[in-house]
């Protein structure tokens, strides 16, 4: 039932491009290109949240989780996929 | 038979162009010159506080150009030129500008176009082009009350409707369109001036707000005083024009932190980044001033933005689940690194 990282990141992308109007790449950081607003933020946790059926809780609201598309993917795989702790990528912290 | 009930006032004309506003059709390459009785129309009725709109067949840009050019484009906030059904731009119009439709006149020199946009909006009253010099006496355009801010208000809807367009054209890149708007903020402590439009403010601000407090001129005027508070004024122009104050900051101050018990930004200007910008300054301040930066913060049913906000500026829970009574507290961390304000935005700073 659950998801491949890579379809993820793939779904993921698809959103912030339509969202931000411009092509993101599963490593690109909207948050210091300066694309992120209060309403954009909300938007995306609230994407998060519906397309992948889970709830994020103020704990969760870490930016670190949410500044690229891979980053999301492994939180969204960790908070629904808890028992795949396979790292998705490598190397780009 | 009762007697019909008296329709409410126009507040906004929407017009033809070809051959109603201009002598001739602007799409065939001419530059028809405006009609001299529709543009004294045009001035009367501003000066009495009633909107003006374009409604007409053609190119949009050519349309708005001509507008310009002839020197009556400002008179205009809002227009829609195209070839769709003319009842849906006027109701389109009426969205826009947020009035009714039994506020709206339209003229046209078209009977067919004025059937089609009765037919489908009985409440519009339409009127042939060769009743525009009169239009002024009618009784449904003589407003019982003129204020003195009509002028402004048509500046204000204007000024929207610019800078729409603006973010229309620029479709592409969000943050080229940012930067194109040339913004500016700046974060002041309050004076006796503002302490009305702040107390406003904590009012009518829900969602991004953080803790709902509201606070009473009264008070303000005290906290702005207080040596243990700071009160924070932001304020945002862009190219376009003036937004005014959109922002506000009340913090308290301890001898180790710098407690925000409330920060709110006017969801107009959520959209340019404003309230990540003076989160920003804020905790830069705070930790220039040797304290922590701590925010309190009070979940409602719609500031959820303002949670995101503060998590993504920095700001960590401190404390468990909020009881009823108690704020939750947050803070940021001394190794969180903070972020420059974006290139978008210049940021200027008056302290007290």
């Amino acid at each position: 039932m659950s998801r491949e990282p890579a379809e993820t990141t793939e779904e993921i992308t698809r959103f912030l491009s339509a969202a931000l109007r411009r092509a993101v790449g599963p490593d690109d950081d909207y948050f210091t290109l300066g694309l992120v607003d209060s309403l954009f933020a909300l938007e995306l946790v609230t994407y998060v949240e519906v397309t992948f059926s889970l709830t994020v809780e103020v704990e969760d609201l870490d930016l670190d989780s949410f500044r690229t598309a891979r980053r999301i993917t492994e939180f969204v795989h960790r908070k629904t996929g808890a028992d795949d702790p396979t790292p998705l990528h490598a190397g780009d912290n | 038979m009762t007697a019909p009930q008296e329709p409410p006032a126009v507040k906004c004309l929407v017009w033809d162009l070809d051959d109603t506003l201009w002598d001739g059709v602007v799409l065939e390459g001419d530059t028809p010159p405006p009609f001299p009785h529709a543009e004294r129309t045009l001035k009367t009725l501003d000066s009495r506080g009633i909107l003006h709109a374009a409604v007409s067949r053609g190119d949009h840009d050519m349309a708005t150009a001509h507008l310009d050019a002839c020197g009556l484009g400002e008179w205009f906030c809002a227009a829609r030129i195209g070839w769709g059904d003319k009842s849906t731009a006027v109701r389109r119009i009426a969205e826009t500008l947020n009035i009714g439709l039994d506020t709206i006149a339209f003229i046209d020199n078209d009977p067919a176009e004025r059937a089609e946009v009765a037919a489908a909006l009985p409440m519009v009253r339409c009127y042939p082009a060769h009743l525009a010099e009169h239009l002024p006496d009618r009784a449904e355009f003589r407003p019982a009350h003129v204020t003195a801010e009509a002028t402004g208000r048509r500046l204000l809807y204007r000024t929207e409707w610019r800078r729409r367009q603006a973010e229309e054209e620029a479709g592409g890149d969000r943050r080229e369109f940012l930067a194109s708007l040339g913004l500016v903020m700046e974060i002041a402590p309050a004076t006796e001036d503002d302490l009305a439009r702040a107390s406003e403010l904590t009012v009518r601000t829900h969602q991004l707000n953080s803790t709902g407090l509201i606070y009473s001129e009264e008070e303000l005027r005290r906290l702005s005083t207080a040596p243990d508070h700071q009160v924070r004024l932001a304020r945002l122009k862009d190219r376009f024009g003036d937004y005014g104050i959109v922002g506000l900051s009340v913090t308290e101050l301890t001898s180790t932190q710098s407690v925000l018990r409330l920060m709110l930004m006017s969801c107009r200007v959520a959209s340019r980044g404003a309230g990540e910008l003076m989160l920003a300054h804020l905790v830069r301040q705070a930790r220039a001033e040797g304290r922590r930066p701590v925010t309190h913060f009070v979940p409602t049913a719609v500031n959820r933005t303002m949670l995101v906000t503060l998590r993504f500026a920095g700001y960590v829970p401190v404390t468990t689940a909020p009881g009823d009574e108690t704020p939750m507290v947050l803070e940021v961390p001394a190794d969180h690194p903070l972020r420059e304000p974006g290139s978008h935005v210049r940021l200027l700073v008056h302290d007290a």
